[in-house]
C-alpha cells in the first residue's frame, strides 16, 4: 500500500519549517546555508511526491533542475563564505553588516 | 562708370594686403598701398561722377548687383551698389577727404609701432563707409553702418594699452549699438509693410502703403532717428563722441568729423521720401538737432583740450545738420555735411599737427604763441576756424546760413521754426566764440610752457600739404551751394532731382514723382530752382544772413577781446558764474547721469540675476529636487540594516503575505 | 553605398580600434584625428551630392531592426539635418585637434569616448525612426558624462551628474511620448511602427497633442537649454575639457532645437501654435537673461556658456516665429552658434592651456604678447555679437525679422539682446585682451602655433563665408523648412499692398533671383482681407493653425 501523498507533504512542510527557522535564528552563515539547502530539498520532496501521485513527470524534471542549481549554488556560496571568513575573520551574520545602507 | 562697383573693393583689397600681410609687407609699402587704393578709388569716383553728370537726369541712377546675399522666402536682399547723385557726392567726400587724411597719417603715424595695423584699419573703415553710402538697400547700408562702428571701435582703442582708449572704444560701440537697435526695428517695419528693403522699391511703394502723418511712418522715422542719434552723436546718445578723441588725431578727423558721424544725415537724405511722410517725427528731429547744436556748443565753450573743443563742435555741427533735415532741407544738410567735412577735417588735422609739435600735449592752457613757429598749420587752422564760425566767403557760412534760413521758413516746423532759429543762432554765436578762443589760446598770446614752445616745430610737408588742400576746399567749397537767390546753386541742381527740394514742406515719398519734378526743373534751366523754392523770400534770406554774419563777427570779436587782448577777463568770467561754469565744465554731467541711472542699475540687476535668481532660485529648485530625493533615501536607509536575518525575516513575511493573498484573495 | 551609416559608425569603429589596439598616446590621438578626418571627408559627399529644392529625405537607408515592434533602422537626411551632420563631423575634427596637447591622462579612453560621442550625435541627426533616435539620444549621454566626469575641472563630478540627470529626466518623458505615439499609430492602422515618416500621419486630438508636445518639448527644452532649464549648462561647460565644451555647445545643444523642428512642429502642429506664446516668451527671457547674467561672470567659460543661453534663445524664437524667415534664421543660427561658440571655447581653451586659469581678472593686455590670438579672438567675438559680414548677423537678422512678424513685441524685446551681446562680449574682450599686462605670468605667453592656426582657421573661414555668402546654406535648408511650415499649417505673414506673385519683373535690374512663389503653397485662409496689417497678425496665425488640423500628415505621403 502506497504511502499517502499527505504524509510526504507534511514531511516536506516540517523540513521546510526547520529550514526557515534555521535561516532566521542561527547566526553561523554555514548553518544558514545548510538550512537553505534543507528548504530546497523540502521543496524537492514535495515535487517528487506530487509527481508520483499525479503520474506526471514534470515535477521530477524540475527536481533535477533544482538539484543542478543547488549544486552550483553550493559551489558559489561556499566560496563566498570562505572568502568572507578570510576577510572578516568570522561567519557570524550579526557581525557582518557590509550591506548596511 | 561701369567700374564704380570697384570703389569699395579697392580699400578692401588694401585692408586684406596690409591686414593679412602685416608681418611681411614692409612699412613703406603698406603706407603706399593704403594711400593709393583710396586715391584710385577717388579717381574712379570722380570719373564715374562725371559720367553720371553727362547722363540725362532721369537716368542718373545705376545699380550694380554683385551677388544675392540673404534670401528667406520672399525676403531677398542682394549685395548691390547704387550710383546716383547722392551716393556719388558722398563717395567723393569719403574718398577725397579720406585720401588726404591717409596721406597725412603717413606723417602723423610715422613712428608708431602699430603703423601697419593703423593703415589696415583705416582701409577697412573706408571700405565700410563706402558700403554704407553705396549700398542699394537698407540692409547693406546697415552693414556699412555697423562696419564703420567696428572700425571706429578699433581705431578709438588703437592704443589698446591705454585703459581710457579702450573704454572709449567700447563705449562708442555700445552706444552705437543702442542706435542700431532702432535701425534694425525700423528695417523690420519697413520690410513687413513694403515687402522690400531696396531703396528704390521701398520709396516706390511707400506712398501706397503709408499714410502721411500716421503712426507707422512716424514710428519708422523715429526708429531710424534713434540710429542716427547714435551714429551721428545727437542727444541723447552723443556721449561717445567726445571720448572718441582718445584715438589718433587723423582718425578723429576722418571718422569722427568728416565721414562716419555724418552717416545719420546721409540716411535721412537717402530716405527723405519716406521720412517726409512723418512730419511729427521730423519736428522731433529738428528739435533734437537744435538742442544738440546748442548744448554741445555750451560745453565747447569751456573745454581746455583742443581735441575736445573740436569734438563738441562736431556734435554741435551735426546738430545743425539734423536741424536742416528736420526742417525738410535735406540738400542743405548734405551741403553742410560736405563743407563740414572739409573744415572740420582741416581743424582736426591742424590740431593733430599742433599736438605732434607739442609732443602729444593736448591741453591748450600749455600752448600759446605757436603762430610763428608753425605758420602753415596756424594759417590753415585759422581758415578752418573762420569757416566754422560762419564768416562770409568761407564754406561754413553758406551752408550754415542755408540751414538757418530753412529752419526759419520751414513749412513742416511752422511756428517752432523761428524758435529753433533762435537756438541755432545762439549756438552759432557760441561756435564763433569757442573756436576763436581755441585759436587764441593755441596760436596767440604768450607761450605758457616754455619747454613745449621751444621744441615746437612745423610739421613735414606730408602733413601740411593735405592741410593746405583742405584749406582751399574750406574756402571755395561754399560756392558749390551759394545762396539760392544768387540763381546758381550746384548742390541743388545736382541733388534736387533725387532728394527733392530745399525744404518747403514735404515733397511726398513718391520717387517717380520726384524724378519727374527734376526733369521739369532741368528744362527750366538754372534760373529756376524747382518747385520747392517757388516762394523763395529773398529779402528775408538777406536779413537772416546779415544777422548770422553779425552774430559770427560778434562772437569772434568777443572771444578775441577776452582771450587775446585781455586774457585775465576770461578767468574772471568763469569765476563770476561758478555754478554755470561747473555745469559746463562737467559737460552737463550727462555721463555721470547715464552711469548712475543706466549702467550701475543694469550691472547690479545682472549680479542679482546671477547670484540670487540663477544660483539660488533656479538652481535651488534643481538642487532642491536632488536634495528631496536624498532625503527620501536617507529616511528609508535604516531599513537596509545589513543584518542577514532581518532580510530573511522580511522575505518570509513577504512570502507569507503573498501566499496569503493568493490563497485567500485569489480564491475569489 | 550606405553613406549615412558610414558617417555614423566610422567614429565608433575608430573608437574600438583605439580601445583594443595597443599603441602610445600619440597613436591614440593620431588615429582619432584620422578617423574624424575620414568621416568628415565622407560626409562632404553629402554636401555635394545633396539635391536641393526638395523636401524629401535623401540617402535613405531602411532595414528592419526589431520587426515585432515595428522598429526599423531608418536613416535619411533632408535640408534640416544635413547641415547639422556636417557640423558634427566638422567639429569632431576640431575637438580632436583641441585636445591634442591639452589631454595627457588616459588618452585611450578619452579619444575613444570622443569618437563614440560623435557616433551618438550623428546618429541623432540622421535617424528617422523614433526608437532609433531615442537610442542615439541616450547613447550620446554616456560618453559625454565620462568626458566631463573624468577629464573635467574641479567640480566635474557635480557637473557631470547634473548634466546626466537633467537630460535623463527630460528624455524619459520623451520615451513615454514616443511609445504613446507608436501605440496610437497601431490603434489607428493596425500596424506597429516607430517610423517617423509614418508616425507623421497619426491623427491626434488637441488634448493629446498638448500632452505629447509637452513631453517632447520638455526633453528638448532641457537640451537647448531654454530658460529656466539652463542651469546645467554653465556647470557642464565650465567643468568640461575644451573639446567637450566645443562639442557640447556646437552640437549637443543643437539636438534640442533640431528636435523641435523635426518632431514637435510637424507632429503636433496644433499644440505648437498653442505653445508659441509660452516658448517665445521663455526664449525672449532667455535672450535677455542669458545676456545679463553673462555680463557679470568672472569666468570666461561661464560667460560664454551664458551667452549660449542667449543665442539659443534666438534660435528658439526664430523657430517658433513659425514663418520662413524665422525658421531659416533659427536653423542658420544653430550652425552659426556651433561655429562661433565652438571657436570661442577653442580659443578660451588655448589660453587656459597656457595659463591654467579662466578668470578674466587674471588676464589683461594679452594682445601685446599674442597678437595673432587677439585677431582670431576678435573675429570670433564679433561673430558672436552678430556683426554684419560675419555669420552671426545673417542668422540673428532673419530670426528677428521673423519674430517681428510673428509678434512685434517679441521682435522688439529680442532685439535688445543685440545691444546686450555687445556689452558683455566687448567688456570681456577689453578686460582680457586690452590694457597693460598686470600679471607677470602673462608676459611670455606664446602666440598661436601651427596646429592651433590649423584648428582655428577653418572656423574663421566659415564665419566669413556664412556671413558674406550664406546662399548655399539657405538654399540647402529652404525646401525642407518650407515643408515644415506646411506641416504646421502656417501662412506666411501678409505684406500689405504687395502682389504676392511679385511685380518684380518690372525691376529685373534689381533682382537677379526671381522671387519664390512660396506664398501660394500655403494660402490657408484666402478669405482674409489681403491688406491685413501686422497688428492683426496673431489672430490670423491662430486661425490658420486651427483650420488646418489634420493636414500635415498628408503632405508627407
Amino acid at each position: 500500500m502506497p504511502v499517502p501523498v499527505e504524509y510526504f507533504q507534511i514531511l516536506a512542510g516540517i523540513l521546510f519549517a526547520i529550514g526557515v527557522m534555521g535561516v532566521l535564528f542561527r547566526r553561523n552563515l554555514l548553518i544558514i546555508f545548510m538550512s537553505v539547502e534543507l528548504m530546497l530539498n523540502a521543496a524537492n520532496i514535495s515535487l517528487v511526491a506530487f509527481s508520483r501521485s499525479l503520474n506526471n513527470i514534470d515535477g521530477q524534471v524540475i527536481v533535477f533542475f533544482v538539484l543542478a542549481v543547488a549544486a552550483a549554488e553550493v559551489a558559489v556560496g561556499l566560496a563566498i563564505i570562505i572568502d568572507l571568513f578570510r576577510k572578516e575573520g568570522t561567519v557570524d551574520v550579526n557581525r557582518v553588516r557590509l550591506l548596511r545602507g | 562708370m561701369d567700374l564704380f562697383w570697384l570703389i569699395p573693393f579697392l580699400p578692401l583689397i588694401g585692408f586684406l594686403i596690409n591686414g593679412i600681410g602685416i608681418k611681411w609687407v614692409p612699412k613703406q609699402l603698406a603706407g603706399l598701398i593704403a594711400c593709393s587704393v583710396v586715391g584710385i578709388a577717388f579717381a574712379i569716383a570722380v570719373g564715374a561722377f562725371l559720367e553720371l553728370r553727362s547722363l540725362p537726369v532721369a537716368d542718373r541712377s545705376v545699380t550694380h548687383v554683385m551677388f544675392p546675399w540673404i534670401m528667406a522666402g520672399q525676403f531677398n536682399v542682394n549685395v548691390a551698389f547704387l550710383w546716383d547723385q547722392l551716393s556719388s557726392v558722398m563717395v567723393m567726400i569719403v574718398t577725397g577727404v579720406g585720401f588726404l587724411i591717409h596721406v597725412y597719417s603717413l606723417g602723423y603715424m610715422k613712428n608708431d609701432p602699430g603703423f601697419k595695423r593703423y593703415f589696415a584699419y583705416l582701409n577697412l573703415f573706408t571700405f565700410a563707409m563706402l558700403l554704407l553710402v553705396m549700398g542699394d538697400n537698407f540692409l547693406l547700408l546697415f552693414v556699412g553702418w555697423e562696419g564703420v562702428g567696428l572700425c571706429s571701435y578699433l581705431l578709438i582703442g588703437f592704443w589698446y594699452q591705454k585703459d581710457s582708449a579702450t573704454d572709449a572704444g567700447k563705449k562708442a560701440f555700445i552706444v552705437n549699438r543702442i542706435g542700431d537697435f532702432g535701425v534694425l526695428l525700423g528695417m523690420f517695419l519697413v520690410y513687413w509693410n513694403t515687402g522690400s528693403l531696396t531703396f528704390v522699391e521701398v520709396f516706390e511703394r511707400a506712398p501706397a502703403v503709408f499714410i502721411a502723418g500716421a503712426a507707422l511712418p512716424t514710428a519708422i522715422t523715429l526708429l531710424f532717428f534713434l540710429g542716427a542719434t547714435g551714429k551721428s552723436a545727437q542727444l541723447p546718445l552723443y556721449v561717445w563722441l567726445p571720448d572718441a578723441m582718445e584715438g589718433p588725431t587723423p582718425v578723429s578727423a576722418l571718422i569722427h568729423a568728416a565721414t562716419m558721424v555724418t552717416a545719420g544725415v546721409y540716411l535721412f537724405a537717402r530716405a527723405s521720401g519716406l521720412f517726409a511722410m512723418a512730419p511729427d517725427a521730423m519736428m522731433v528731429v529738428a528739435i533734437v538737432g537744435a538742442l544738440t547744436a546748442f548744448m554741445a556748443a555750451t560745453i565747447g565753450l569751456v573745454q581746455n583740450d583742443i581735441k575736445r573743443v573740436l569734438a563738441y563742435s562736431t556734435v554741435s555741427q551735426l546738430g545743425y545738420m539734423f536741424l536742416a533735415v528736420g526742417s525738410g532741407a535735406y540738400i542743405a544738410a548734405i551741403f553742410h555735411l560736405m563743407t563740414h567735412a572739409f573744415f572740420k577735417a582741416l581743424l582736426f588735422l591742424g590740431s593733430g599737427s599742433v599736438i605732434e609739435a607739442c609732443h602729444h600735449e593736448q591741453d591748450m592752457r600749455k600752448m600759446g604763441g605757436l603762430r610763428k613757429k608753425m605758420p602753415i598749420t596756424s594759417t590753415t587752422f585759422m581758415i578752418g576756424s573762420l569757416a566754422l564760425a560762419g564768416v562770409p566767403i568761407f564754406a561754413g557760412f553758406f551752408s550754415k546760413d542755408e540751414i538757418l534760413y530753412n529752419t526759419f521758413t520751414s513749412g513742416t516746423l511752422g511756428a517752432i521754426g523761428p524758435v529753433l532759429w533762435v537756438i541755432g543762432a545762439l549756438a552759432a554765436l557760441m561756435t564763433a566764440f569757442y573756436i576763436t578762443r581755441a585759436v587764441a589760446m593755441t596760436f596767440y598770446g604768450e607761450p605758457k610752457d616754455k619747454e613745449i614752445h621751444d621744441h615746437a616745430h612745423e610739421s613735414p610737408s606730408v602733413m601740411t600739404v593735405p592741410l593746405m588742400i583742405l584749406a582751399v576746399a574750406s574756402t571755395v567749397g561754399g560756392f558749390l551751394g551759394i545762396p539760392i537767390f544768387m540763381k546758381y546753386n550746384v548742390m541743388h541742381n545736382w541733388l534736387g532731382p533725387l532728394i527733392g527740394g530745399g525744404g518747403h514742406g514735404a515733397h511726398g515719398g513718391d520717387h517717380g514723382a520726384v524724378t519727374e519734378h527734376g526733369t521739369t526743373h532741368l528744362a527750366a534751366g538754372p534760373s529756376d530752382h524747382g518747385g520747392g523754392h517757388a516762394e523763395h523770400n529773398v529779402t528775408l534770406e538777406v536779413i537772416l544772413m546779415g544777422i548770422s554774419v553779425a552774430i559770427a563777427l560778434f562772437g569772434i570779436v568777443w572771444a578775441w577781446q577776452n582771450y587775446v587782448k585781455h586774457p585775465k577777463r576770461a578767468e574772471a568770467m568763469g569765476a563770476r558764474f561758478p555754478g554755470l561754469y561747473k555745469l559746463l565744465d562737467g559737460k552737463w554731467f550727462v555721463d555721470e547721469f547715464y552711469n548712475a541711472v543706466i549702467v550701475v542699475p543694469i550691472v547690479g540687476f545682472s549680479k542679482f540675476l546671477w547670484t540670487v535668481v540663477d544660483s539660488e532660485f533656479v538652481d535651488g529648485l534643481v538642487n532642491g529636487t536632488g536634495k528631496l530625493m536624498r532625503g527620501i533615501g536617507s529616511a528609508l536607509r535604516p531599513v537596509q540594516s545589513g543584518l542577514t536575518p532581518n532580510y530573511a525575516t522580511a522575505i518570509l513575511v513577504g512570502a507569507i503575505v503573498i501566499m496569503g493573498y493568493v490563497v485567500l484573495g485569489g480564491a475569489r | 553605398m550606405p553613406v549615412l551609416s558610414l558617417i555614423t559608425f566610422l567614429p565608433l569603429i575608430g573608437a574600438l580600434l583605439i580601445w583594443f589596439l595597443p599603441m602610445s598616446s600619440k597613436g591614440h590621438r593620431g588615429l582619432a584625428l584620422l578617423t574624424t578626418l575620414v568621416t568628415f571627408a565622407v560626409s562632404l559627399q553629402l554636401w555635394f551630392g545633396f539635391e536641393r529644392g526638395t523636401a524629401d529625405f535623401q540617402y535613405v537607408e531602411k532595414l528592419a531592426w526589431i520587426p515585432d515592434f515595428g522598429v526599423s533602422y531608418h536613416l535619411g537626411i533632408d535640408g534640416i539635418s544635413i547641415l547639422l551632420v556636417l557640423l558634427s563631423t566638422f567639429l569632431g575634427i576640431i575637438g580632436v585637434l583641441a585636445s591634442w596637447t591639452a589631454v595627457e591622462k588616459r588618452t585611450k579612453s578619452y579619444y575613444a569616448f570622443l569618437l563614440v560621442l560623435q557616433t551618438g550625435m550623428t546618429g541623432v541627426f540622421v535617424s528617422l525612426d523614433l526608437f532609433l533616435f531615442y537610442v542615439f539620444w541616450e547613447a550620446m549621454l554616456i560618453p559625454m558624462y565620462f568626458l566631463i566626469g573624468i577629464w573635467g575641472g574641479e567640480r566635474r563630478l557635480y557637473a557631470a551628474v547634473k548634466f546626466f540627470l537633467y537630460t535623463m529626466f527630460g528624455s524619459l518623458l520623451m520615451l513615454v511620448a514616443l511609445i504613446y505615439l507608436a501605440v496610437t499609430y497601431y490603434q489607428q492602422t493596425g500596424v506597429m511602427s516607430f517610423d517617423l515618416l509614418e508616425i507623421y500621419s497619426v491623427a491626434l486630438g488637441r488634448e493629446q497633442q498638448l500632452w505629447l508636445f509637452a513631453a517632447y518639448a520638455l526633453a528638448f527644452a532641457i537640451k537647448v537649454p531654454l530658460f529656466p532649464f539652463h542651469t546645467w549648462l554653465p556647470d557642464a561647460h565650465v567643468e568640461a575639457p575644451t573639446a567637450g565644451s566645443i562639442i557640447l555647445a556646437g552640437v549637443l545643444l543643437k539636438m534640442g532645437t533640431y528636435g523641435y523642428v523635426r518632431f514637435c512642429l510637424p507632429l503636433f502642429p496644433e499644440a505648437t501654435v498653442a505653445a508659441v506664446p509660452v516658448i517665445a516668451i521663455l526664449s525672449v527671457i532667455g535672450i535677455i537673461y542669458g545676456a545679463l547674467v553673462a555680463m557679470v561672470q568672472p569666468d570666461i567659460k561661464k560667460l560664454v556658456a551664458y551667452s549660449s543661453v542667449s543665442h539659443l534663445g534666438f534660435v528658439m524664437l526664430g523657430v517658433f516665429a513659425l514663418n520662413i524667415q524665422g525658421l531659416q534664421g533659427g536653423m542658420l543660427q544653430m550652425i552659426n552658434h556651433g561655429v562661433s561658440t565652438g571657436a570661442l571655447f577653442l580659443l578660451v581653451g588655448m589660453i587656459y592651456e597656457r595659463r591654467h586659469t579662466r578668470l578674466i581678472e587674471n588676464f589683461g593686455g594679452i594682445t601685446k604678447v599674442m597678437p595673432a590670438f587677439a585677431v582670431c579672438f576678435l573675429i570670433v567675438t564679433l561673430s558672436s555679437i552678430g556683426l554684419p559680414g560675419t555669420n552671426g548677423f545673417v542668422g540673428e537678422f532673419l530670426v528677428l525679422l521673423g519674430a517681428f512678424a510673428a509678434n512685434k513685441w517679441y521682435g522688439v524685446l529680442a532685439t535688445t539682446g543685440v545691444i546686450l551681446a555687445a556689452c558683455y562680449m566687448l567688456w570681456m574682450f577689453q578686460r582680457v585682451m586690452f590694457g597693460v599686462i598686470k600679471h607677470k605670468e602673462n608676459e611670455d605667453l606664446k602666440d598661436l602655433n601651427l596646429r592651433e592656426w590649423i584648428t582655428v582657421l577653418p572656423l574663421l573661414i566659415l564665419i566669413f563665408w556664412m556671413g558674406i555668402y550664406p546662399k548655399p546654406f539657405l538654399d540647402t535648408m529652404d525646401a525642407s523648412l518650407k515643408n515644415v511650415l506646411v506641416q504646421v499649417g502656417q501662412a506666411p505673414p501678409q505684406i500689405p499692398n504687395m502682389d504676392t506673385h511679385g511685380d518684380h519683373d518690372d525691376h529685373s535690374d534689381y533682382r537677379v533671383i526671381p522671387m519664390d512663389d512660396d506664398t501660394n503653397l500655403v494660402m490657408i485662409d484666402s478669405g482674409k482681407a489681403p491688406d491685413a496689417t501686422l497688428m492683426s497678425q496673431e489672430t490670423e496665425l491662430k486661425d490658420a493653425g486651427a483650420s488646418n488640423e489634420n493636414a500635415p500628415g498628408e503632405e508627407m505621403e
